[in-house]
């Protein structure tokens, strides 16, 4: 139950049909102790205007859809709590890097590209027929890709990304994390393919190390350590074309 | 149906100021140059010494004037902080370690770069000393 205590919210509001350019509009609600910043703007739009927009889904960080910049950063709308930041004005605005496609929705139809190219799956290194059973994979095995595969595509790690606000073209930290994440995976086979979106200046080589991806990124997934790390074999790879001939 | 119209933000040129975090980024970039330079004034160092004993002792004459001390100084504190600033991040740039089975965390790798860079540090200082 509110006690009485409330919270001003100003929210980035954008309408492609009447707005030339976003605009901020401020709301006044109550707040409790244990009420999130997703339910601070569930109640604007349940009370005080049905019109906001924004994605959501679970509640409890593991769909990645509530990604916002709180107070200039981004963060789950769901796990970030009104408390630390009463009694406000708190900034709410749609993810940075990506075009607002209407209030907190932004479209995230780039990043959907990305996700493609690096083929988010695995690619049996030795194909087996059903009857031959599972996969088996060492502990060993899976912790080496372990940590990359708790992402949740929330792309806070691309709205933390000044290489990605520069050049949206950039691979980026999420998408990078998942093509190590299968890269990795002692069961799959496809890794020169998957490189070859990791090669180019926009593939891993726009990244100059700021690494602040990491330290949004609400499941500890260290996309920049990915990135890094794919900077190095994709070096060793150019080297190696030399011995091999050049290609 | 509405027909689409996404909003693109502009890319501001002082995005940095916002975040203390880019703030300090910059900061390790800015002094990035300085690290160029100075490996140029090494380098100046060496040619003389290749020049012969005349050119290599006015190098070193024009080291040990006030503005090159002074110089010095701030290159120290500069360098200082570029080296801080990436081991840092060096954790976020490697493979992870393990040694008997445990993880070394980010913390410990970032210490033992800092120690070693101390160590180069002072075994320079000895034999920059020892030379002199």
């Amino acid at each position: 139950m509110p006690d009485g205590r409330s919270i001003t919210l100003d929210i980035l509001r954008y309408d492609g049909a009447r707005d030339a350019k976003p605009r901020v509009q401020a709301y006044t609600i109550p707040f409790t102790d244990d009420m999130s910043v997703l339910q601070g703007v569930q109640y604007v739009k349940d009370n005080l205007d049905g019109s906001l927009a924004f994605r959501w889904s679970c509640r409890m960080a593991i769909c990645g859809s509530c990604g916002m910049m709180v107070a200039g950063i981004p963060r789950l709308a769901c796990r970030t709590f009104l408390r630390d930041f009463a009694p406000g004005p708190l900034a709410i605005a749609p993810l940075e890097h990506f075009p607002i496609e209407r209030d907190l929705v932004v479209d995230i139809g780039g990043f959907m590209d990305k996700l493609g190219q690096v083929k988010p799956w695995i690619e049996p290194r030795v194909a087996r027929a059903l009857e031959e059973g599972a996969y088996r994979q060492s502990p060993r095995e899976l912790e080496r890709f372990e940590s990359f595969s708790h992402c949740i595509n929330c792309l806070l790690c691309y709205a933390a990304c000044p290489q990605y606000g520069h050049d949206p073209k950039f691979l980026g930290p999420a998408a990078t994390a998942l093509l190590q994440r299968y890269n990795l995976d002692s069961r799959d086979g496809a890794s020169q393919e998957r490189m070859e979106a990791a090669h180019s200046e926009e593939g891993v080589w726009s990244c100059t190390a700021v690494g602040y991806c990491s330290e949004v990124c609400p499941k500890a997934v260290d996309p920049a350590n990915a990135v890094n790390r794919t900077k190095t074999e994709s070096a060793i790879d150019w080297f190696a074309r030399f011995v091999r001939g050049g290609e | 149906m509405a027909v689409r119209r996404p909003y693109v933000r502009p890319f501001e040129p002082g995005w940095w100021r916002r975040n203390p975090y880019f703030v300090r980024y910059m900061a390790r970039e800015l002094t990035a140059p300085f690290v160029g330079l100075y490996a140029l004034i090494l380098l100046s160092g060496l040619v003389c010494l290749a020049l012969g004993r005349a050119p290599y002792e006015a190098w070193v004459a024009i080291l040990r004037t006030p503005a090159s001390l002074v110089l010095h100084g701030v290159l120290v504190a500069i360098f200082a902080y570029h080296s801080f600033s990436w081991f840092a991040i060096m954790p976020k740039t490697m493979p992870p370690v393990s040694i008997g089975g445990h993880r070394i965390g980010a913390a410990a790798i970032t210490l033992a770069g800092l120690v070693a860079a101390a160590f180069c540090m002072l075994a320079a200082w000895f034999v920059v000393q020892a030379v002199a």
